[in-house]
């Protein structure tokens, strides 16, 4: 679960991706969980970090993480897994 | 509860496409609706279940004034017919009775609900091609106007009024070239052909039938005034030579219904607000042509209107919920609503303005909006902008008063609440939501199907 090394990012929720030249818009919560994937933190801890500052639920905050991560991997923003599990 | 944490998002991420700008730009609807007429949308939700259907007597009364005064400082005899198809709920079409409007009705059914509702005989308009002996008999005791829609009506109706010596007042019903697509020919008589005049000869020559008036009704969501000038014409003209010739002066046109309302017909570019031309424009087109016919001042016709959709349909808002959000394979966002085609079956017809009513931030993505059946035919728009929906958020339909309340569909899920707020902001039920019972109250079992093996 790891960023791709030469995606960039903004705080204010630009992506952009030179291998491919797609750039991308994110909302604040996306951004902060770019910035924590970012710093290499796993699923458990992104969650942790997410529910300690935002009203939700760590059930909910995890559907909703998966999600965002499946999209994440669909844009080739996200490195490939080779099988491992995510979480 | 109190939390210092922050309000919550989902996370959300979207490509950025290149290409030229949309000049129109992408129409978003994040500005929430929170209130309806006053009423919190939360709290009628709270109070009433979800889905719910919304009324406002404000707003029929509204544009019930509005129509009348457009008409009316135009041409010097108007009278209204509430077209009950549109929505034949008991207390909207009192609304429209308290405001003066005669009824007009298209079934048997019909009939004896205007007359239930206090209509006196002479003021219901009969309509439609399914007439039964019965009917068309009290409609002929009740001094109502029948307007016959053809030939085997026509008989049928001589022959009732010799047998029982009936005097019904009636008009035909005129189909005619108006310049649009599709022709209307399948209800009434034909104008070109010189059906329709067949039909008045027939009619003048009977001793029991009094020809009144002339009726067309060209087509529905009409966006073309020309339409309704060229209707007009012809039915001026059908007067003018029943004058001439049988010194018989008509009494009254009536025009139908047809005025569109400004909901987005399925396909168009433009929103239908910024399309559809406005009742003055249709009353322009209409009054020119009658006032300047030549008709003495005391032959004038009365002109009637069977206006619906365009008095009722922005009166009316469905309140639904999010079911569940989730995404498909291409990576659309879906978002299943609480409510579907069943109940807003103008879904089929229309891309129906939807509005969040709560706040949200700017923060928007492209969604289809299914509703809760368990068929792929369940799709309440094909695609629409909206702020990042979640489970339990509340949303706003907009205009949906016309035909939804009488054309859903018990399927799969059952009929919610119909709810009034009335002038003071009061709210009323007006329709009970269904129960099982109320489902299966004219079921019957068969005995030997009564028990079974499991």
């Amino acid at each position: 679960m790891r960023l791709k090394k030469n995606i960039a990012t903004s705080g204010e929720g630009f992506i952009f991706n030179p291998s491919t030249g797609d750039s991308f818009s994110t909302n604040e919560i996306g951004s902060e969980i770019i910035a924590l994937l970012k710093e290499d933190k796993q699923p458990n801890e992104v969650i942790e970090r997410i529910c300690s500052k935002y009203e939700v639920t760590p059930n909910h905050f995890e559907k909703d993480l998966d999600d965002y991560l499946a999209q994440l991997k669909d844009f080739a923003i996200l490195e490939k897994d080779h099988g491992k599990d995510n979480k | 509860m109190t939390t210092n944490k922050l309000r919550y998002e989902r996370p959300v991420i979207q490509k950025m496409n290149t290409g030229l700008m949309n000049k129109f730009g992408t129409r978003t609807e994040y500005e929430p609706v929170t209130h309806i007429e006053g009423v919190p949308v939360k709290s009628l939700i709270e109070q009433y279940g979800s889905p719910l259907f919304v009324l406002s007597e404000k707003q029929i009364r509204r544009n019930y004034q509005n129509a009348t005064r457009i008409f009316s400082t135009r041409y010097p005899k108007v009278q209204f017919a509430w077209s009950y198809k549109t929505n034949y709920m008991n207390a909207v079409c009192q609304v429209f009775h308290q405001e003066g409007s005669w009824a007009e009705v298209v079934s048997g059914f019909e009939y004896e609900k205007a007359l239930n509702n206090g209509v006196p005989g002479n003021k219901i308009i009969f309509n439609g091609p399914d007439k039964t002996d019965a009917h068309l008999i009290a409609a002929s005791q009740n001094n109502s106007l029948i307007h016959i829609d053809h030939f085997d009506e026509l008989y049928s109706l001589i022959r009732l009024s010799e047998e029982l010596d009936l005097k019904p007042r009636v008009a035909i019903r005129v189909n005619m070239d108006t310049g649009i697509f599709p022709k209307w020919d399948r209800f009434g008589f034909n104008f070109e052909n010189g059906q329709a005049w067949t039909a008045i000869t027939r009619i003048l020559n009977s001793k029991h039938l009094d020809l009144v008036g002339l009726h067309c009704h060209i087509g529905t969501f009409m966006l073309s005034t020309e339409a309704y000038a060229m209707a007009a014409t012809k039915l001026c003209e059908l007067a003018w030579s029943i004058k001439e010739k049988f010194n018989k002066t008509i009494q009254y046109l009536d025009l139908g219904g047809g005025f569109p309302s400004t909901n987005t017909l399925k396909g168009s570019y433009l929103p239908g607000s910024d399309t559809v031309p406005s009742i003055d424009q249709f009353a322009d087109a209409i009054t020119d042509v009658i006032l300047g016919f030549g008709f003495k001042q005391e032959d004038l016709p009365l002109l009637i209107l069977e206006t619906g959709r365009a008095l009722i349909d922005d009166a009316g808002y469905l309140l639904g919920s999010v079911l569940a959000s989730k995404r498909l394979s291409d990576g659309r966002r879906a978002t299943i609503l609480d409510f579907g085609v069943n109940s807003l079956f103008t879904s089929f017809w229309y891309d129906h303005k939807i509005s969040p009513a709560q706040p949200f931030s700017q923060q928007t993505e492209e969604m289809v909006l299914y509703g809760p059946l368990c068929m792929n035919i369940d799709i309440v728009r094909e695609s629409i902008t909206m702020p990042i929906l979640e489970k339990g958020d509340q949303i706003v339909v907009h205009k949906v008063g016309a035909y939804n309340m009488t054309q859903w569909m018990q399927f799969i899920t059952l009929r919610p609440n119909i709810v009034l707020i009335d002038q003071e902001n009061n709210t009323h039920i007006i329709r009970k939501a269904e129960t099982l019972e109320y489902l299966e109250l004219n079921e019957r079992i068969p005995e030997h199907l009564q028990q079974n093996a499991l």
